[in-house]
């Protein structure tokens, strides 16, 4: 989360290349279980860590991990590059780009997001590989539909309350 | 234009294949234009994203190239920040629908179903059709099963089917279970985005031979 902040404040190389190390071997991973040959992956994650340095002011830390951005980053790499499709995004928020975010709000979702990880490690191996084989695009959206019973309740309402916040500070 | 009272919100087959990117385009298309309405479906979408970034964060490496570190440093250096993102739209459609039509709702080029209604097909690639459905105040549109799945998001006025009543912002979800025959209310010509990723069933002859003229 510094890492970020320090890449959108002070366009911070030390801190890009920390990010990248943890993550760049990760998200080429990701997209090889996603069906990408070695070498288009190893392309593709060079790419998301480039889109990562030129969107760092966009990153809002109270709705979503590093972690989760980079996947979201990843996600949309992956099906322009393997699928060739557009992906439709929902229209931004009108957030204030100046506006710093709120830091024990950031904190409180960080937290929950470790803690979601954690869950999700502690699933039975059943569900746990369901979850990822979705993730990794290896099931289509109908044999996810039991897939329901992940426990998102507080995670969801903190970013209801972030998206709240953004609303109300436009008015 | 925002509205803050959706109702009908989507389920988490949708909110997981969207966050995990598995959807036909067309229906990421509907998905993305009712979370620009729909706040309490947007935070679903994002707990769903979270669960993809632990899903990132477990998963094992595979060691980059030795030159991939270099090579990303050299190419930030000349890249510029993106530029700040577009304010939400103030018409009828969301920024990622007029992104598909090419503008706003009088940037629409309808084609007559008969009846005073009328449809627009957009460009997606194949597994589903998205189409824009224009339903005149108090007409009905015609009784019709589904063999796959149909979402229909309200953008203008509001429908109501035997399950409930939708209005601006609502999604319905419907699948081989429901055979519904949506009326538009009275007072305001109902404009939806529909998605189909199978071809739907009419209960009646006359639309069921239109069918493959309409590619409904």
């Amino acid at each position: 989360m510094e890492c970020v902040a320090r890449i959108r404040d002070q366009q911070d190389q030390a801190a890009f290349a920390e990010l990248f190390n943890h993550f760049a071997p990760r998200v080429k991973s990701f997209l090889m279980k996603s069906g990408a040959d070695a070498s288009l992956a190893e392309e593709c994650s060079q790419e998301v860590m480039v889109t990562l340095w030129r969107k760092a002011h966009l990153f809002d830390p109270t709705r979503a991990s590093v972690a989760t951005w980079i996947f979201t980053i990843a996600r949309n790499k992956k099906i322009d590059a393997l699928r060739r499709q557009n992906r439709p995004e929902p229209e931004s928020l009108p957030w204030q780009e100046d506006q710093e975010p709120d830091a024990a709000e950031a904190l409180e979702l960080q937290q929950e997001s470790t803690r979601l990880a954690e869950v999700i490690e502690e699933l039975p191996d059943k569900q746990r590989d369901i979850v990822k084989r979705a993730f990794y695009g290896d099931l289509s959206h109908q044999e996810i539909a039991m897939e329901t019973g992940l426990p998102l309740g507080t995670i969801k309402s903190r970013i209801r309350l972030a998206l709240e916040r953004m609303r109300h500070s436009l008015k | 234009m925002k509205n803050m009272t959706v109702k009908h919100t989507l389920n988490d087959e949708l909110m997981m294949g969207y966050a995990a990117g598995i959807l036909p385009e067309a229906f990421n298309l509907v998905v993305a234009t009712h979370l620009s309405l729909c706040d309490e479906s947007r935070a679903g979408v994002e707990s769903y994203e979270a669960v993809g970034g632990a899903v990132l964060e477990s998963t094992a490496t595979s060691k980059m190239s030795s030159g991939a570190l270099a090579d990303c440093l050299k190419r930030i250096k000349t890249e510029q920040p993106e530029v700040a993102k577009a304010k939400p739209s103030e018409g009828v459609f969301p920024n990622p629908l007029q992104a598909y039509v090419g503008g706003d709702l009088d940037a629409v080029k309808w084609r007559s179903l008969g009846n005073g209604t009328k449809q627009a097909i957009l460009p997606t690639a194949s597994g589903a059709t998205a189409r824009l459905l224009f339903i005149p105040a108090g007409t009905a549109v015609p009784d019709h099963g589904h063999r796959g799945t149909e979402l229909t998001l309200v953008l203008q006025g509001a429908f109501a089917d035997e399950v409930d009543r939708f209005g601006r912002g609502d999604i319905e979800i419907a699948n081989e279970d429901l055979n519904h025959q949506p009326i538009a209310e009275m007072g305001e010509d109902c404009i939806c985005l529909a998605a189909t990723d199978a071809p739907l069933r009419f209960n009646s002859l006359l639309p069921r031979l239109m069918q493959p003229l309409f590619r409904i």
